[in-house]
């Protein structure tokens, strides 16, 4: 019954992002310019550490928020990948993951913090965020190829639209979750809403904000892997090529390596959150 | 000195208050208001004045629009109408960045949930106000300290408060009140929560911390004993409206209207009734002379007809009871020459003004004469017979307490 009523909405938006790309081109390569720096700056840096400095590193921060048993885990996790030979890709990894995190946190938090402070930010950002953790993420990568082509950095953009509604709801959460009556008293003590913001509201949100960071950082180790799929380096690349290759030790070590530098981010982080609560 | 003044504050919640206003104005009740515009009427028409230094205790039940009042003092809830002086200054006018100084020196607040920082320990708490001030961590911690040694807290001030009890958790709310040395404390239920005994004590505690002190206390309650207990005057709200304001003895032996009255049912007169509110004063006095003076008590008392006199230095300060029996013993007995002293009847107690009718009784009990009352100073100010005593009991019974 619809044959003679369908909406051409996809010509439309082809056409849409086609004008997009011919008419701002050099906004978009704006936009890639600051992510572009910092990804390198993490990529090398993290490739030219010497792998026990990286696990050192990994370690003590287990250590410093969990205690030994999580630094042990830490340890041999990495260790393990290294022997497999995974050793630069999870770096280029954890240098996108990193780097698409750090943005997520920038423009996340301030972000949450309106829409938890102010009503109608909140339902304006909503269908957003919504829209960006409900699309599959593979749909996003055709404009995102489109708009700044292929490699690393389009897909840790891709990375930081996807992985960034967790840390903006539970900021927001976090801020909404304090006990209405201690801004009362801040206020009626003579705070400023800023005082109000750093002095109550933010420390209160703390562990809540933390969970999000460690959502999100789950989010972008899942949304990396995918964009190998536009041509992002990374443990995605073996698992693509494993794929299509039908290699399917390649895939399983690949994959394994994933889960393993995954569980060794959510634990570490998570115990920061769990640090913070008490 | 009056140091708040009120004058016909309103709060209206709701799209359009000048209209509500103007319907409360023209007559209208609060449920008509509601009725035909959908607004709720907070406070309506709120007019009295606080005087420095006392406890001034806000009491009316839930809904009765004492939180909203209150909370108009420091425009935590903005007025809708109407204006509030403080120091002669019109806080209803002040700039935002006026209104947080305002907040910051003049007035703190304690809150019946508490209102502690969970992230801060008692120390960091009762200095919060200090901080927010910008002051140096030295003048912050000594002063805080200083405060919570106010409250009993010494030794306490590395915890945090969820490691409190209920009481000592106030007593933190109080110190972080008191810290910032304001001269109006807000108080909004500020013992409710906390169970009966130690709110009594909580009670006395701040009726020691105000002794003497020129701070003025805004105390909100929906408890009358409490009320009665700590208030110098109280205002006795419904449905948005102040219906009376006055001391405890002023509303207790003068209700304004039904509703008060009803409010005091069950309110046992003898806790609240001071002896020096019903003194007698006509029973003769005789002021004590050097030598003799028994034969003129004795005149004295005969011709009034009094069978009991109360001897009173030169300055009024009250030195005994004589009876006419006694008295004219002495004299059957030609031992006039002696001081007055010798017809002094034994077992005389006196009654302090403030003592209330309960303190008494057993007094005006189990002695045939009526109890002399003085104050602080010895300074006598009449007597309380049995009489006396017993029509204060009936006429309470008459205003719909017993």
């Amino acid at each position: 019954m619809f044959e003679d009523k369908i909406i051409p909405l996809d010509v439309w938006i082809s056409s849409f992002v086609e004008w997009l790309v011919e008419n701002y081109r050099e906004i978009f390569q704006l936009i890639k310019w600051p992510v572009e720096k910092i990804l390198a700056g993490f990529d090398m840096g993290l490739n030219s550490l010497p792998p026990f400095i990286v696990i050192l590193i990994l370690a003590f921060c287990a250590w410093r928020f969990s205690g030994w048993g999580l630094a042990l885990f830490s340890s041999l996790s990495m260790v393990l990948i290294g022997m497999l030979g995974f050793w630069e890709d999870t770096m280029t990894t954890l240098a996108m993951v990193l780097a698409s995190v750090l943005f997520c946190t920038i423009a996340g938090v301030p972000l949450g913090i309106a829409a938890g402070r102010n009503n109608r930010v909140e339902i304006i950002i909503r269908p957003f965020l919504d829209a960006m953790q409900t699309t599959p993420s593979f749909v996003y990568l055709v404009p995102i190829v489109m708009l700044f082509s292929v490699g690393n950095v389009a897909g840790v953009l891709a990375t930081i639209i996807f992985a960034m509604p967790p840390i903006i709801r539970l900021t927001s959460l976090g801020i909404r979750q304090v006990h209405p009556e201690l801004v009362e008293a801040a206020l009626a003590f003579g705070a400023t809403r800023w005082q109000v913001l750093v002095k109550v509201q933010i420390p209160l949100a703390l562990p809540t904000i933390l969970a999000g960071l460690n959502q999100t950082i789950m989010m972008a180790l899942a949304m990396v892997v995918i964009a190998a799929l536009i041509g992002a380096g990374g443990l995605g690349s073996p698992v693509v090529l494993g794929l299509n290759t039908l290699d399917i030790g390649l895939a399983v070590i690949a994959g394994l390596s994933i889960v393993l530098l995954a569980m060794v981010l959510d634990r570490i982080t998570q115990s920061m959150a769990g640090k913070n609560n008490q | 000195m009056d140091k708040i003044i009120i004058k016909h504050l309103y709060k209206i919640f709701g799209s359009d208050p000048n209209e509500a206003i103007k319907m409360l104005n023209q007559g209208q009740t609060k449920e008509e208001v509601f009725e035909k515009t959908g607004m709720t009427v907070g406070v309506n028409d709120a007019t009295f004045t606080i005087k420095k230094g006392e406890i001034f205790v806000v009491m009316g039940l839930s809904g009765s629009g004492k939180s909203t009042l209150v909370r108009m003092l420091n425009r935590l809830i903005e007025p809708s109408g109407g204006n509030i002086f403080i120091n002669d200054k019109n806080i209803t006018q002040l700039s935002q960045d006026d209104l947080v100084q305002f907040r910051l020196k003049n007035m703190s607040m304690v809150f019946q949930s508490f209102a502690l920082m969970p992230h801060m320990t008692v120390l960091e708490n009762a200095a919060f106000g200090l901080e927010l001030a910008k002051e140096s961590q030295k003048k912050r911690k000594d002063r805080a300290m200083e405060a919570l040694i106010q409250v009993g807290l010494e030794g306490w001030e590395d915890q945090y408060p969820t490691q409190l009890s209920g009481g000592m958790q106030q007593r933190v709310g109080l110190a972080r009140g008191l810290a910032v040395d304001p001269d109006i404390i807000l108080m909004d239920e500020a013992f409710s929560a906390l169970d009966p005994l130690i709110r009594t004590e909580m009670q006395d505690e701040l009726l020691k911390l105000q002794d003497n002190s020129e701070r003025t206390i805004v105390f909100i309650s929906h408890d009358l004993d409490e009320a009665l207990r700590i208030g110098d005057r109280i205002a006795i709200m419904e449905g948005g409206r102040v219906v009376q304001v006055g001391t405890p003895e002023e509303i207790l032996q003068n209700p304004a209207d039904d509703y008060v009255r009803a409010f005091f049912r069950g309110v046992d007169p003898t806790n609240v009734i001071s002896a020096g509110e019903i003194v007698n004063t006509n029973y003769p006095t005789i002021i004590k002379k050097k030598t003799g003076g028994i034969r003129a008590a004795l005149e004295q008392l005969n011709s009034k007809d009094y069978n009991y006199g109360y001897v009173l230095n030169s300055n009024r300060n009250f030195l005994g009871i004589v009876s006419i029996d006694t008295l004219r013993e002495t004299v059957d007995e030609n031992l006039t020459d002696q001081p007055i002293d010798a017809c002094y009847l034994p077992e005389v107690h006196t009654a302090f003004e403030d003592d209330n009718m309960q303190d008494i009784l057993p007094e005006v009990a189990s002695k045939s004469w009526p109890i002399p009352v003085v104050d602080s100073n010895n300074v006598y100010k009449g007597v309380v017979s049995k009489n006396r005593f017993l029509r204060t009991l009936h006429k309470s019974d008459k205003n719909g307490y017993q």
